[in-house]
């Protein structure tokens, strides 16, 4: 090869012109196995950088190292879809100085794409990447250790930052192609021992959930979707990755099949049992933002229908080309949901941050019918509340919630609560299931919220939506 | 009232574990994954359940998963019942 | 009816949402010696506190002659419960004393003849005595098959036909509809084996059963399923009831559908396949009155 990108990590960052004070950026397709974050920072500590940025797709339980990052002030602002872990905790109780941004998948997408989240380095692990950049979450070789599929979070952070590192554990010959990242985006081409643990970053085969309440939760959303209106040849579908989501694709595939109708499309997160219907013809095209199992990636990777797409292309509100426009049903989950349908997913019923956006507001807002399905309770706390912890998704996107004591439907979808109900299915008024969860449990004390704003969540259109406060013990 | 060592109850989700110990005036010790909205209401059903039972003496370490009021209330009689040897059903 | 076990708490507080035409919580089998009374008192405190909408709650207790029946008794009786199963009944006499517990606790309580009783038939002796046990005490609603401790008395073991249980369980419908009362079957354990559980439910409805024993909500939909009237069998039903009312109205004491007489076995099989649909969700109660 006469040209190659190939340098170390330290040469990387050199040639990078990172200063102090800038926008560093990651993706989270390696989930609770990534190694590239910690990998990176703790370089960046090593090399004296200070008062960085540190934007992400996603951050979860095993970026904990960053609190000592954060006490060092390497770290000193953070954007992020979510936070979990001991990472959240201690953020929830006001490690930091400065808020935490977080946004949806697609309002990350959008605010990349016109600039107000400036990204000046983007740390990108791939699965696989020959000398020139070409990179792929595919893998290409026998060597081939991380696989993630789709690469969908990076490609915003490839597009539009200012100097792009591809990291990663497996390079093979040019040309690297198909490829998700085109090697015209990168700067450079780092080889580490592993970007990601293979064994966190996805399951393996579909483990149907046996929670007879999760069968419960799957069987009357089935049931929501199947007599909505919206379950006709050519519908397109997204679900997430909750036991009882999974378990719904599992009875609307049979209702698929004895009715004769067909999907056009499954969005998003693609799951192994969005793989199943595909290949069975049930689903015309798999557009994959993130694969969540082995066997989506694996997908993905050998099947033309199944394509890859880009966080903005998926989700951007400002982008009337991205899919969720196109999008009929969603099938999501919540943490809770209050009297207004507004949704939160983010921070816990304790007050402290323990979830992501994820593409949550993103699909609800703009697909055709939103279904929340959640249990009216986990052991004592409450998912159907008066007002929700945190406002992440207002209750205008969401449409219907579906609990194990009854399905309430937005009173501004009085047409969909007339379809439930002439179906059979109990249609109950929002409050009562709130009034129900406090009749079973009692009312909960306020939470000790402090002074402190240490998040700020930001809606899919770059406006400030709510604020979350420190806890105090 | 005399009373022994005791304990009932698991740490199964939805439920509590109760240990008594023999104690001057009661005191309450709890451990909950729903401390910050439910730990006052918790420590009150355990301390009424005691006083119920005549107990105004005694240690309490509670673990709770959760439990609902009716829950703690059998699990707090049940550790009670077998610290003192007092059964609250006819023989 | 559900079964559930009597010291688990989270499942106790569920067992409703799925919609069981009772829930069953046990104090017998499925708890230790050494958690008997912690058991009794997590039964005590649900049956007062938890709502279970509506659902019919039923109680098995320990047997009388164990240090634990009577204590059970007073519990259940105290906190309301609707039925108390009797396990391993063999005698008529065993009920009467059964019976006699409950009117002690129940005088004290002052709402004497509250509490119904169920009878488990356990064993060959039960089976043989299965009309006296079944007419012992007009507390009685029902008699049920258990099956496990049935076929090891029998010297036998429980196979997927069933064949060793056709004639307890011959006998026990015959016994209940000789004493007018329901009976119920017993319960199938592989849970991952819906196919086998089906074809027994088949065979226990047409048996004549009113219902079956579950240890698990999954095995809910399947019973319901078998034990659904048709919608032309609801439709002729619903079409009986109504000539019915419309003869009470005009004050006939003949009831003519089509222009056909209607027998009283066929306005009591209309009013049982309206009860059925109801109680299986294909029905409103509202639609059926």
């Amino acid at each position: 090869m006469r040209h190659t990108k190939v340098v170390t990590l330290e040469e990387a960052i050199l040639k990078s012109g990172l200063k102090d004070g800038m926008t560093i950026s990651f993706h989270h397709h390696f989930r609770g196995g990534d190694k590239v974050v910690n990998l990176v920072v703790a370089k960046l500590a090593e090399m004296g950088f200070k008062n960085l940025h540190l934007a992400a797709s996603s951050l979860s339980d095993v970026h904990a190292p960053l609190i000592d990052h954060i006490k060092s002030g390497v770290i000193t602002k953070i954007s992020t879809s979510g936070l979990r872990g001991e990472l959240a905790n201690e953020i929830s109780h006001g490690l930091m100085k400065e808020p935490v941004v977080f946004r949806s998948h697609g309002g990350r997408g959008s605010a990349i794409a016109s600039g107000e989240l400036h990204i000046d380095v983007a740390f990108l692990g791939a699965s696989s990447c020959d000398e020139l950049g070409n990179a792929s979450g595919c893998p290409r070789s026998e060597n081939a250790k991380s696989i993630c599929g789709s690469l969908g979070y990076a490609l915003p952070d490839a597009k539009y930052a200012d100097h792009v590192v591809v990291l990663t554990d497996d390079l093979v010959a040019y040309p690297n192609v198909p490829k998700s990242i085109s090697a015209c985006d990168v700067e450079s081409v780092v080889v580490v021992d592993s970007v990601g643990d293979s064994s966190k970053i996805s399951s393996g085969a579909i483990r149907d959930s046996k929670n007879p309440r999760d069968i419960l939760l799957a069987k009357q959303a089935a049931k929501v979707i199947i007599n909505s209106g919206y379950f006709k040849e050519g519908f397109s579908i997204q679900t997430g990755t909750g036991g009882a989501s999974l378990a719904a694709v599992k009875y609307i595939r049979e209702s698929m099949i004895e009715k004769g109708i067909h999907a056009s499309f499954a969005l998003g997160g693609i799951t192994a049992h969005m793989v199943k219907l595909h290949e069975e013809g049930l689903i015309g095209r798999l557009i994959d933002v993130q694969s969540f199992d082995k066997v989506a990636a694996e997908s993905i990777a050998k099947d033309q229908l199944h394509q890859e797409v880009s966080a903005v292309e998926y989700a951007s509100a400002d982008h009337v080309g991205s899919a969720v426009h196109a999008l009929d049903i969603v099938i999501l989950s919540a943490l809770e949901v209050d009297v207004d349908f507004n949704v939160n997913v983010l921070v816990g019923s304790d007050g402290i941050i323990r979830g992501a956006i994820g593409g949550h507001p993103d699909t609800a807002e703009d697909s055709a019918l939103s279904i929340i399905v959640c249990p009216l309770l986990r052991g004592r706390i409450p998912c159907v509340v008066p007002k929700v912890t945190t406002l992440i998704t207002p209750g205008k996107g969401v449409d219907v919630v579906v609990t194990e004591y009854g399905i309430a439907v937005n009173p501004a979808r009085p047409e969909i609560a007339e379809r439930l109900k002439a179906a059979g299915l109990k249609v109950v008024d929002i409050h009562d299931l709130a009034a129900k969860a406090r009749s079973i449990i009692g009312e909960p004390d306020a939470l000790p919220f402090g002074d402190k704003v240490v998040g700020i969540v930001m809606d899919r259109h770059g406006k400030v939506l709510d604020e979350i406060h420190n806890i105090v013990d | 009232m005399e009373i022994k060592n005791a304990v009932a109850g698991t740490l199964e989700s939805g439920d509590i574990m109760v240990q008594i110990a023999p104690g001057e005036g009661l005191q309450v010790e709890l451990q909950s994954s729903v401390a910050a909205q439910f730990g006052r209401q918790i420590k009150a059903v355990i301390t009424e359940t005691l006083q119920g039972l005549g107990i105004d003496n005694a240690s309490v370490k509670a673990t709770d998963k959760g439990a609902l009021d009716c829950t703690i209330r059998a699990r707090v009689t049940a550790a009670a019942v077998r610290a003192t040897g007092k059964d609250v059903w006819k023989d | 009816m559900m079964f559930v076990p009597g010291n688990n708490p989270g499942m106790m507080a569920d067992a409703h949402i799925y919609g069981p035409d009772s829930i069953m919580l046990d104090l017998e089998d499925s708890v230790t010696m050494a958690e008997k009374d912690a058991a009794r008192l997590l039964v005590h405190n649900a049956l007062k506190s938890i709502d279970f909408g509506g659902t019919e709650m039923v109680v098995r207790i320990n047997p009388l002659n164990t240090p634990y029946g009577k204590k059970d008794v007073e519990a259940v009786v105290k906190a309301g419960v609707d039925v108390i199963r009797m396990p391993k009944t063999e005698t008529a006499d065993e009920v009467r004393e059964l019976e006699a517990e409950i009117v002690k606790v129940e005088t004290e309580l002052g709402c004497v003849g509250r509490t119904l009783i169920m009878a488990a038939i356990e064993s060959a002796l039960g089976v043989v005595n299965a009309y006296e046990i079944a007419t012992a005490s007009k507390r009685m609603m029902g008699i049920a098959l258990g099956a496990e401790d049935y076929s090891a008395n029998l010297k036998t073991q429980r196979t997927p036909g069933g064949a060793e249980l056709l004639l307890a369980r011959e006998s026990i419908v015959v016994a209940a509809r000789a004493a007018g009362i329901a009976c119920f079957d017993t319960v199938y354990s592989n849970l991952d084996d819906m196919e086998t559980f089906r074809k027994e439910v088949e065979l226990i409805k047409t048996l004549g059963f009113d219902g079956k024993s579950i240890i698990n909500p999954r095995q809910i939909e399947v019973v319901n399923e078998v034990f659904a009237p048709s919608q032309k069998d609801i439709d002729k039903a619903l079409r009986i009831i109504a000539a019915i009312k419309e003869a009470q109205a005009k004050g006939s004491g003949v009831i003519a559908v089509n222009g056909k007489m209607v027998d009283r076995p066929v306005v009591i099989r209309a009013e049982r396949t309206v009860a059925l649909a109801i109680a299986s969700g294909i029905l409103d109660k509202e639609e059926a009155l």
